[in-house]
């Protein structure tokens, strides 16, 4: 059958679905090879998946948008590095449904802020952030160390996480896997029955609020805060290491 | 559209062919060539990407792609390697070779090959600190010290006055932002009671010079000297602090954690140190050595020395 000019153009839903098969080519070629481009994740000690308490601080951050400001990528160029650290690597975001990378800094990137401010600063900064910044335009979250931190689905969360290919335990195999690849400490973070007591325990010992009384959203906020970007030891790795996997 | 627009029959469109099909009875679409221009512009965009496709990296191959003809070459360790092109080896390049990193970094070295008095007694070392420090200052100190380094009352301690908890000479100040500091004074609500707390509250007014009930202020210093508060243990017998424990002077009227001096009378002044002395006190500066060089610790070290509190 030839098709001609006017057939397409005066068959609206015929037009939609050619357009659609062109555009998707483009989006296709670009995406499609860096699922079995064997370089794609660099293969690096240290990164794991969040604990119960990270990720719920994390679906937080999520909830309340921080990522329309904030970006968490520190891309390879020098005056990044001087400022952030050392550039974010992909292996560094493996775990993450959907990744914070964005584009859009009104705010500081956030990739390597994990230890470099102290609990109790981000408790304050989160609350009213020109208390500490005074030519800060970022809104205050005081609601955070108020509202009690909802984990009655954290078993579900990570249950779905699982799903997309996040490494957590549901058994015993499972969990011996883990023990191997991330060590016996942090598989045990990861094991999806015991998420709840995971939880409440590293709220507990992290105190991250300052209000050992109750686990608010501010301890599981800050929680993630004071993780992001500190998972991998770069002093392992020569200069050249991970430009073999560009 | 064709009454009040253009009509189709434009004198442009004489001799040209259209596409052959009618919009609106009479609209019709011309079949010109495409210009000359954009025709070669086209051309030469096909051209540029095969030369990219030959230089970059570009074409995904089963599970590896083309690397391109391209390379960077930089230092691993003494021993030249070299690579396709790719944005990460070009930053190495760039730290290694690129003019102003060099440049910074023969000025790290100098910081770094110097002592800490050595940065402090020369004026071009000094020059490096102060505009290098200010945006790590900036970056990495402000957040909580404040730009001018003036700290904030009741939480972050100000850096540009004389007075100082860990110490104010500059190796002081290089070892606190290597190991950050935790600042821990006990809290007194299960040990003394409220009037206990108020005496306590009036010897220590005391010891900056304030006046006060004499009677108070003894209770106060025997609670103070003695084993029920054991407050000289960090505080030391005569109030002017240990060090070691980061414990501030008590003989003077700067306060850091309560404004003591902007109180309106004996009364606030001494509920604001009941308080403090009910509720404890408890903060953190983190470590900075795992993040930082030495040479960029020795930078902020003078820096914040030169704040005009520097010992």
């Amino acid at each position: 059958m030839k098709m001609k000019h006017e057939t397409i153009e005066t068959n609206a839903g015929l037009l939609v679905i050619l357009t659609l098969i062109v555009i998707s080519i483009g989006g296709l070629v670009e995406i499609v090879p860096l699922f079995y481009i064997d370089d794609t994740v660099e293969e690096v000690d240290g990164v794991r998946p969040y604990t119960p308490l990270e990720q719920r601080g994390r679906d937080i951050y999520v909830r309340e948008g921080c990522y329309n400001c904030h970006s968490q990528m520190v891309r390879p160029f020098r005056d990044e590095m001087l400022r952030y650290g050392h550039y974010s690597l992909a292996a560094e975001s493996m775990y993450d449904h959907p990744f914070q990378w964005g584009s859009k800094r009104t705010g500081p990137d956030l990739a390597r802020v994990g230890g470099k401010y102290s609990n109790e600063w981000h408790v304050r900064h989160l609350i009213d952030p020109k208390s500490v910044v005074p030519e800060s335009i970022m809104p205050g979250y005081p609601w955070l160390a108020r509202r009690d931190l909802a984990y009655d689905d954290i078993e579900r969360r990570m249950r779905a996480l699982r799903r997309v290919g996040v490494p957590y335990s549901i058994n015993e195999e499972e969990y011996q896997a883990n023990v191997e690849r991330f060590g016996e400490q942090t598989a045990r973070m990861l094991h999806i029955d015991d998420a709840r007591e995971n939880l409440e325990a590293q709220a507990r010992r992290g105190n991250y609020d300052g209000d050992p009384s109750r686990i608010t959203e501010m301890d599981a906020m800050v929680a993630y805060l004071q993780m992001l970007g500190t998972l991998v030891d770069f002093s392992q790795y020569d200069e050249g290491y991970f430009v073999e996997f560009r | 559209m064709s009454e009040s627009g253009q009509s189709p029959e434009a004198p442009a469109g004489k001799g040209v062919p259209t596409t052959g099909h009618t919009w609106d009875d009479n609209l019709r679409e011309l079949d010109n060539p495409l210009p000359r221009w954009w025709l070669w512009g086209f051309y030469a965009t096909v051209i540029f990407s095969l030369i990219y496709w030959l230089l970059y990296p570009a074409w995904p191959v089963a599970d590896t792609f083309t690397k391109g003809l391209s390379t960077v070459t930089f230092e691993v360790d003494g021993e030249e390697r070299t690579t396709h092109w790719n944005s990460r080896a070009l930053l190495v390049r760039d730290m290694q070779t690129g003019d102003s990193a060099l440049r910074q970094r023969e000025f790290l070295q100098v910081i770094d090959d110097s002592t800490l008095d050595e940065v402090l007694g020369d004026t071009n070392k000094l020059a490096f600190v102060n505009s290098y420090g200010r945006g790590m200052f900036g970056d990495f100190c402000a957040a909580c010290h404040q730009t001018g380094g003036a700290g904030l009352m009741g939480v972050y301690p100000n850096l540009a006055d004389d007075n100082w908890h860990w110490g104010g000479d500059v190796e002081t100040i290089a070892q606190t932002i290597t190991h950050g500091r935790l600042g821990f004074m006990p809290d007194y609500r299960e040990v003394l009671d409220e009037q206990q707390r108020d005496h306590v509250a009036a010897y220590v007014l005391s010891l900056a010079g304030y006046e006060g009930d004499a009677e108070k202020i003894a209770r106060g210093g025997e609670i103070f000297q003695g084993r029920e508060g054991g407050c000289h243990a960090c505080h030391r017998h005569d109030g002017t602090g240990l060090r070691s424990q980061g414990a501030p002077d008590l003989t003077n009227d700067i306060w850091q954690n309560i404004d003591v001096a902007g109180a309106e009378d004996d009364a606030a002044r001494r509920a604001l140190i009941s308080q403090l002395v009910h509720d404890g006190v408890r903060q953190e500066m983190p470590a900075f050595g795992d993040r930082l060089s030495d040479a960029e610790i020795k930078v902020l070290a003078t820096y914040v020395h030169q704040f005009g509190g520097g010992q």
